[in-house]
Order: structure tokens, then C-alpha cells, then sequence
């Protein structure tokens, strides 16, 4: 592709040391085009948030090793520090928090915290960055946006509340923005019209998104590209419809399986049994295997190699790989 | 704003109407007759009647109260009885002395224990940190009047660098803002200041700890702000709670005085009322004890609202 990539992770290993070392990320290798939406999907601890606040440089530098790069729009950001990362995080990156309650700061108003970070990338005055955060609410429709600049997050509702944090991760017209479960926090109806509102905005921007979500729904709603995650890792990736239509990992299945649509009453519900690994030593073997109902000896014996199935489609899991026979099973020791 | 103010206000009132009938009432519960320390031991029964009318004994609880709180309006807290002077001239002197050291105590407490607990907030979890909880738990804990006697025993005795009695050269009751004077308040008011470094210490590192492990710090962070940015932020949210711990402890150190005040012989409130106990001075008992109580009353008063006035959060209307 001629176009730079908007980011590229190679290889990336994110460890947490402490009382307990966790290999959050391990290996992780990526790349996602300007202007795109990319669904992350998993669970809980499966390293969706860690891959955000690793772009952002979030991970608290005591604690945290960052291995392999990442690259955004052609830059490593795994080595940006004192101005060089404050000038990029909020203006080419931004991130909209899960819990915007807990994300904005309690004692400032909506459009001091809009204009402080207007500020400080535009460089321009105080007036003319609250015409901007003035701008931004009425971009993210809140009503009587005005009124709403000199409200306390306190004094809003949740998706208020959600809708200024847009505003704001929105205020610099980063080219990339993270949703870090943007709507998880919200009731059902406020969801959708935020849903629906981040894709409006996407599309006016040209901004590509990082959507991290657990919720299946939500990820073929506004996502171009899934990728599921899995203990750190990514199984599988590909657009959405492929990775929909045709999921080729065991545990992309069992996801989609795991889905309460289409559920019959008085039937056992389908859910994957057992649960994600501690991701305390550094997987040797195909984290999904103990849980897989499809495991094979080989599984167990090494990582699991990457297959790209065309258009984009790739997989990390034995059976997928050309080189699987089922005859070969024989050949290991069990 | 201003409603807010006329609302607390009147809220203050029936606080402080209960407060005068507990400090009436635990003094007339306190056992012993305040006439055995004035009479002469062989007084006889009409001479102790004429006495006890004299000074309004004599008369039922409830109407004595009215009496007392009635003359404590118009600014008369009678006559005490030990020395015939009005109480409400010994108050003021007394309180305004006492003022004068817990402000004292308060300038160099409250600095000290915000740059202390703000640094063990900020490096939570590291050397710094303990040392400064250590520090923090020892002025807590260790009483201070023993605090005070070795402090005058190191400055006063062995190196005679600071006066250890008094407010004043010669005893004088009168303050004047010079050198002599000044010398009399350092070791009364470094000794009152080590509690409260404690306790603004121990709460600030507490409330900086959290916040700085709130999402909305990452958040600051996540949108370019540079350090000295989050700090601010930090320490606006920071602010409302630690001014009310720094007005509560100015309010506990102008009546909690009473024994750093006796140790150093400080012409004080709380030497006041330790004197007015021990001669079971009535009025002045009374008297002392009201005013210190009112002076809490109104601390706390400030306390909300100017809390009220920097927390958005705090309701106004």
C-alpha cells in the first residue's frame, strides 16, 4: 500500500511488573488505514484497554515495559516523551473515556476543560478557544450549548455527560480517536444515539476509530474491521462481515455463539466454558487451547501460526494454518 | 451565594442557643459548691445565703439561664468571682492571647503539613512517602504538653535560647509585636503546631493519593495537558477538602490549647478556664466557655461556606 498507515503495531509486548508480573500484550501485530473504524472485540482482560493507553502512553512508566513498536502515521510513539508526547496525545490521538462521570474533572466546567486542551495545541486565547468548545457542543448536539459550557459535569446527564467528552476528544480534529467502551456506561437508548453520533462524526472528520468494545452488536454497527482479541492477543482479524459471515477462529465462534439474539426460551444458553488465563508467564502455546473444544496436541505444544486467508482475513490458529492435517495428530504424541 | 450565606446563617442559630444551654448546664452538673472557694471557711449560713442570692444562685436552673443568656446578649458575662472583674474583659483578653497562638501555631502547621502530605500523596508508595506517614503518626500521637516540657527543658534550661513562661517579658498580659514578645511565642506555638502538621499531613497525602489515581488524571494526561497542568487541576480539587480540615484544626487549636497554654503559662483562654476549674470560678467558667464554643461555632460557619463558595459541587440555591 502507498498510503502510510495510520497505525501500525509491530509486534508489541506490553508487561505490568509489581508484586505479580502480567503479560498484558503479547506480540501483537496490526495495522489499520486512515480514516478507518476497527472494532476491537473480547473480553475483560483479554488487553483491549492496554492497547489504547499504550498509543496514548497512558501505562505508568514505573510499572510498565513497552516491547516492539508502534507507529502512527509513520512516527514511533513508544519513544515520544516530555513535549514531544503532550503535543501529540489529544492532537493527533484522543481517547473518550468508558465512564465519562469519571473522566472529567469535577470542578471544571465543560467548556474550560473543552478550551484548556484547544489551548494548549492551538495555541490560541482563551475566547476564541471557548468558541471553539462552543462549536464542539453543538457538533456533539447538546442542547442549548451555551448554557451547557458553564455546567459542572455533575449538573449533566450520562450521555450529556458522554457527548461533552466527545466534544472534547474531538476538539483538535485528532486523525485517530479511541473509544474506550464509550457507551457501556449508558442506558440502552442513550447508547444508541451515541453509536450513531460517533459514526456521524467519523465519516465528517475522515478520523480513523478504535471502537474497543466486549459487545458483539456494537462492533458490526460501526465497525469497517474486527479484530478479537484473546489474551493479549489478536486471533483474528478481518472486515466485519468476513470476521461476521465466516469466523474462522474457534473462539470468534464462541463469542458470536454467546449472543442472547435469536436465544430460545427454556434452552440452555451457549457460553464458552472456562475462563480467560492469568497471562502471568508469557504464553507459550495457544492461550485459547484449555477452553477450546477443538484442541489439538499441536496446540498445546507452541504459539499458533498466523494465517492470512485473503482480503485482509487472517487467523491464528492451527486448524486454519495449510500446513494442519488431521492425519498428522497421529504423528504427535498426545 | 448570598442566600446560601443568609441560609447557613440562620441554620447557625439554634446550634448556637443549644450550645449555651450545654456549656450552662455541664457546669452547674460539675460537682462542688463555687461559694466554698470565696467564703471563709467559717462563713455562717445567712452570710453564704446572702452570697449565694448575691450571684443569682439562689434562684431555679431555667430562670438563671434566661438571666445569664439574656445579660450574654448584651455582651455582660457577669462578674467573676474570684477576682470581681467583668468576665467578658478577662474573655477578650484571654481569647484574643489564645488567637494570637493558635494563628501562630497555624502559620507554621498548616504549610508544613500541606508540602508534606502533598509530596507523600504525589510519590505515594515510596520512601518519601513513609517517612512523611512516620512523621506524620508521631505528631499525632505523641502528647504534647510532654512535647512542650522537653522542648523547654532543651531551649529554655540547657541552651537558654527561649524564654519557657509567659507571653511577654515580665509577665506582662499586654502583647506587642516585637522581638521580646515575639520570642515568648515561638516555643507555645511550635509545640501547638506538631499535631496539626500531623493531621493536615496524614489528610492531604490521603486526598492527593486518590486523586491522582482517578480516571480524570489519565484523562488530563490523554488530552496533551503537561504536568504542571494535572497538578493544577489536582490541587483545585484538592482545595475544598483540605481548607475544612485547616479551619477545623484552627478551631480545635484555640480550645484545645488548655494544656500546651498551662505548660508554658500562655495568659490564654484555655489557662483561663484551667484556672476558672480549679476555683470554681462560675461565671467565668461559663462565660470562657461559650465564647470558645461560639468561636468553633463560626469556624466551622467559614469552614462551609467558603467551601461552598470553591466546590462547584457543594448545592448553593
Amino acid at each position: 500500500m502507498t498510503e502510510t498507515p495510520l497505525v501500525e503495531f509491530n509486534a508489541l509486548k506490553v508487561r505490568f511488573k509489581g508484586e505479580r508480573t502480567v503479560h498484558a500484550i503479547n506480540g501483537l501485530s496490526l495495522s489499520m488505514q486512515q480514516g478507518e473504524t476497527l472494532g476491537l472485540l473480547g473480553e475483560s482482560g483479554s488487553g483491549k484497554s492496554v492497547t489504547l493507553k499504550t498509543l496514548l502512553r497512558l501505562l505508568p512508566p514505573r510499572r510498565s515495559e513497552i516491547e516492539g513498536s508502534v507507529r502512527v502515521n509513520g512516527t514511533d510513539i513508544t519513544t515520544l516523551s516530555g513535549r514531544a508526547l503532550s503535543a501529540y496525545r489529544g492532537r493527533e490521538v484522543s481517547m473518550v473515556f468508558q465512564e465519562p462521570a469519571l473522566a472529567l474533572d469535577p470542578v471544571y466546567t465543560i467548556g474550560d476543560q473543552i478550551a484548556e486542551t484547544v489551548m494548549r495545541h492551538k495555541g490560541i486565547g482563551r475566547h476564541a478557544a471557548m468558541d471553539v468548545a462552543l462549536d464542539m457542543l453543538t457538533r456533539v448536539r447538546i442542547p442549548s450549548p451555551e448554557r451547557r459550557l458553564k455546567n459542572y459535569p455533575h449538573e449533566m446527564s450520562g450521555g450529556m455527560r458522554q457527548r461533552a467528552m466527545i466534544a472534547l476528544a474531538l476538539a483538535c480534529r485528532p486523525k485517530l480517536l479511541l473509544a474506550d467502551e464509550p457507551t457501556t456506561a449508558l442506558d440502552a437508548t442513550v447508547q444508541i444515539q451515541i453509536l450513531l453520533l460517533l459514526r456521524e462524526l467519523q465519516r465528517e472528520f475522515g478520523m480513523g476509530v478504535i471502537f474497543v468494545t466486549h459487545d458483539i452488536g456494537v462492533a458490526v454497527e460501526v465497525s469497517d474491521r474486527i479484530a478479537v482479541m484473546y489474551a493479549g492477543n489478536i486471533v483474528e482479524t478481518g472486515t466485519t462481515r468476513d470476521v461476521i459471515k465466516n469466523p474462522r477462529h474457534p473462539y470468534t465462534r464462541g463469542l458470536l455463539a454467546a449472543n442472547l439474539h435469536g436465544a430460545v426460551k427454556g434452552e440452555r444458553l451457549d457460553a464458552i466454558p472456562g475462563s480467560p488465563p492469568a497471562l502471568e508467564e508469557l504464553p507459550s502455546a495457544c492461550s485459547f487451547a484449555p477452553r477450546c473444544a477443538f484442541a489439538r496436541p499441536q496446540c498445546l505444544s507452541g504459539l499458533p501460526p498466523v494465517t492470512d486467508l485473503g482480503d485482509g482475513h487472517s487467523v491464528a490458529c492451527v486448524l486454519e494454518h495449510p500446513a494442519f492435517d488431521e492425519r498428522s495428530r497421529e504423528a504427535l504424541p498426545v | 451565594m448570598f442566600t446560601y450565606l443568609v441560609r447557613r446563617l440562620i441554620y447557625v442559630l439554634p446550634v448556637a442557643v443549644g450550645v449555651s444551654i450545654i456549656c450552662f448546664l455541664l457546669v452547674h452538673i460539675a460537682p462542688g459548691d463555687p461559694l466554698t472557694a470565696i467564703m471563709p471557711v467559717d462563713a455562717t449560713a445567712e452570710e453564704q445565703a446572702a452570697m449565694r442570692s448575691a450571684y443569682g444562685l439562689d434562684k431555679p436552673l431555667p430562670v438563671q439561664y434566661a438571666i445569664w443568656i439574656g445579660k450574654a446578649a448584651m455582651g455582660d458575662l457577669g462578674k467573676s468571682i474570684a477576682t470581681g472583674r467583668p468576665v467578658a474583659d478577662e474573655v477578650f483578653t484571654a481569647v484574643r492571647n489564645s488567637l494570637l497562638l493558635a494563628f501562630s501555631a497555624s502559620v507554621i502547621a498548616f504549610p508544613i503539613g500541606l508540602f508534606l502530605g502533598f509530596l507523600a500523596g504525589y510519590f505515594r508508595d515510596t520512601i518519601f512517602d513513609r517517612l512523611v506517614t512516620a512523621i506524620a503518626i508521631t505528631g499525632v500521637s505523641v502528647p504534647n504538653y510532654w512535647l512542650g516540657i522537653v522542648l523547654v527543658i532543651i531551649f529554655s534550661v540547657q541552651l537558654g535560647w527561649l524564654p519557657s513562661m509567659g507571653a511577654g517579658p515580665g509577665g506582662s498580659g499586654e502583647w506587642t509585636w516585637d522581638y521580646a514578645h515575639v520570642r515568648h511565642l515561638i516555643l507555645p506555638a511550635v509545640t501547638l503546631a506538631v499535631v496539626p502538621i500531623g493531621i493536615v499531613a496524614r489528610t492531604v497525602r490521603a486526598l492527593v493519593g486518590d486523586i491522582f489515581s482517578m480516571d480524570f488524571v489519565q484523562a488530563l494526561y490523554a488530552k496533551g495537558l503537561r504536568h504542571g497542568d494535572v497538578l493544577r487541576h489536582v490541587v483545585r480539587n484538592a482545595a475544598p477538602t483540605a481548607l475544612s480540615v485547616m479551619g477545623l484544626q484552627l478551631g480545635y487549636l484555640l480550645g484545645g490549647s488548655i494544656l500546651i497554654e498551662t505548660v508554658f503559662n500562655w495568659p490564654g483562654s484555655g489557662f483561663l478556664l484551667s484556672n476558672a476549674i480549679f476555683q470554681r470560678d462560675l461565671p467565668l467558667l461559663q462565660g470562657t466557655i461559650l465564647i470558645l464554643s461560639l468561636f468553633f461555632v463560626g469556624m466551622n460557619l467559614i469552614v462551609d461556606v467558603a467551601q461552598a463558595a470553591i466546590d462547584p459541587r457543594i448545592k448553593r440555591s
